[in-house]
């Protein structure tokens, strides 16, 4: 009973991710960006209780750790056969998440620590940090006062009214408060595997959010697709020490939203409020699932405690 | 004289606004030139304004050009610090740090697809 209720949780993340692209088709972008986010976090933290409930399991059914338990009873739960290999992978499974979300966690802090002193150090005018670099690239940096970022070699590829588009694209993410939508759906990525492509989705949603309220503050959509599509084509043509690890297999980010910005904004299908209605309904099968599992598994714990009749 | 319509922006957005004007440019600019080089609608008087401006916080330095003066953006050490931190920051950052970076990466069918978004808009 309980290691069915865990299921759900586990598998759920799989089956998101064709929601999600549905998600940022047919809802507005920033409605798309706060679904989804939501949904990672919900499912990422359904998915480590999940785990969570498997690895105790496991470790009460050994004769070692029973009476760490103060189990007077055996735990009633499936034979031995099925539990332990199973919460042998659990505890592996959360091993590995714990430390590439650890790892993670500790790389965004130095990304930030270093973009910080960066900005601080540059010329600063306005919220605009020049960074005297030829190589095209542009960010928002969060914080006390937030930041644009934009090296001489972005500012040198674009038009002076292209310039304007960026500067209102990353002040969107700055206004919007993008980074937090952002962080959540990158760790929630390092809890369970089918939840990276949901991180994908996030971030793609946050840019689009960020290139609409560009559109819309310099008054031009064609203009805007422009401005990102030159920047990305002057990315692309400068040399990078970065491997490039992008595929080739799928049509990236970058086209997508320049696609967007082409296309005539249509009103918003009626099927929008269903993909957002699947998306909520995917989370809370998923929580309810986890939590009655938890709920059911320390039951299990009680009875076999002696304190709770089955 | 053209209404200037982007009078009312906060000082700050137009102070970003020139120096990308000024980090863009080849060498010191005029206000005139820094004028025309934006795409905002400014008065002449509103970019002097934002100019003396960056020039008392000591961002851009400026020399005289005729009757008036030319800015330009200063890179002083504090700028190299940036640069240096700036590669720091490049190696670091991979495509799992949540900076929001204006464009991502670029596989060859992207860069293929954009270029035909771009002739398509064009027609």
């Amino acid at each position: 009973m309980t290691v069915l209720l865990l299921v759900p949780p586990l598998l759920l993340p799989f089956a998101v991710h064709g929601l999600a692209g549905r998600a940022l088709d047919r809802l507005h972008p920033v409605a798309a960006l706060r679904a989804l986010t939501l949904t990672a976090i919900v499912l990422a933290g359904a998915s480590v209780s999940a785990l969570g409930a498997l690895v105790l399991t496991g470790l009460l059914a050994l004769p070692l750790f029973a009476p760490l338990g103060e189990l007077v009873h055996p735990l009633h739960t499936p034979p031995n056969a099925l539990v332990l290999p199973v919460a042998a992978v659990a505890t592996g499974v959360l091993t590995v998440s714990a430390w590439t979300l650890l790892r993670s966690a500790l790389r965004q802090i130095r990304a930030y620590r270093t973009a910080r002193r960066q900005a601080e150090s540059s010329p600063a005018a306005g919220d605009l940090c020049v960074v005297d670099s030829p190589h095209p690239d542009a960010y928002a940096l969060p914080g006390r006062p937030h930041r644009i970022v934009v090296t001489t070699g972005m500012l040198r590829t674009l038009a002076p009214a292209e310039r304007e588009v960026l500067l209102a694209h990353e002040r969107a993410h700055n206004a919007g408060g993008h980074y937090r939508y952002l962080l959540a759906a990158e760790l929630a990525a390092h809890c369970h595997p089918g939840l990276r492509r949901l991180r994908d989705a996030v971030q793609l949603a946050a840019e689009r959010a960020a290139d609409e309220a560009a559109a819309t503050a310099v008054g031009d959509r064609r203009l805007t697709a422009q401005a990102i599509a030159r920047a990305a084509l002057a990315t692309r043509a400068a040399p990078s020490t970065r491997p490039d690890f992008a595929s080739a297999a799928t049509t990236g980010p970058v086209p997508q939203r320049v696609a967007a910005l082409l296309a005539t904004p249509a009103d918003r299908p009626r099927s929008a409020s269903w993909i957002a209605l699947l998306l909520v309904a995917c989370a809370a099968v998923s929580a309810c699932a986890a939590a009655s599992g938890v709920v059911v598994f320390h039951h299990e714990v009680e009875v076999a405690q002696g304190e709770a009749q089955r | 004289m053209t209404e200037a319509k982007d009078e009312r922006r906060p000082a700050g957005e137009l102070e970003a606004s020139v120096m990308a004007a000024l980090w863009a440019a080849d060498g010191p600019r005029t206000p005139g030139q820094v004028q025309a080089d934006l795409a905002v609608d400014l008065a002449r008087t509103t970019v002097t304004t934002t100019l003396t401006r960056l020039h008392d916080k000591g961002v851009v330095g400026r020399e005289r050009q005729g009757r008036g003066y030319a800015y330009y953006p200063v890179e002083d050490a504090p700028g190299l610090t940036a640069r240096r931190m700036h590669s720091e920051l490049e190696r670091d950052a991979d495509r799992e740090t949540v900076l929001a970076r204006f464009v991502a990466r670029l596989s060859s069918d992207d860069e293929r697809v954009l270029r035909e978004l771009l002739e398509s808009g064009e027609q």
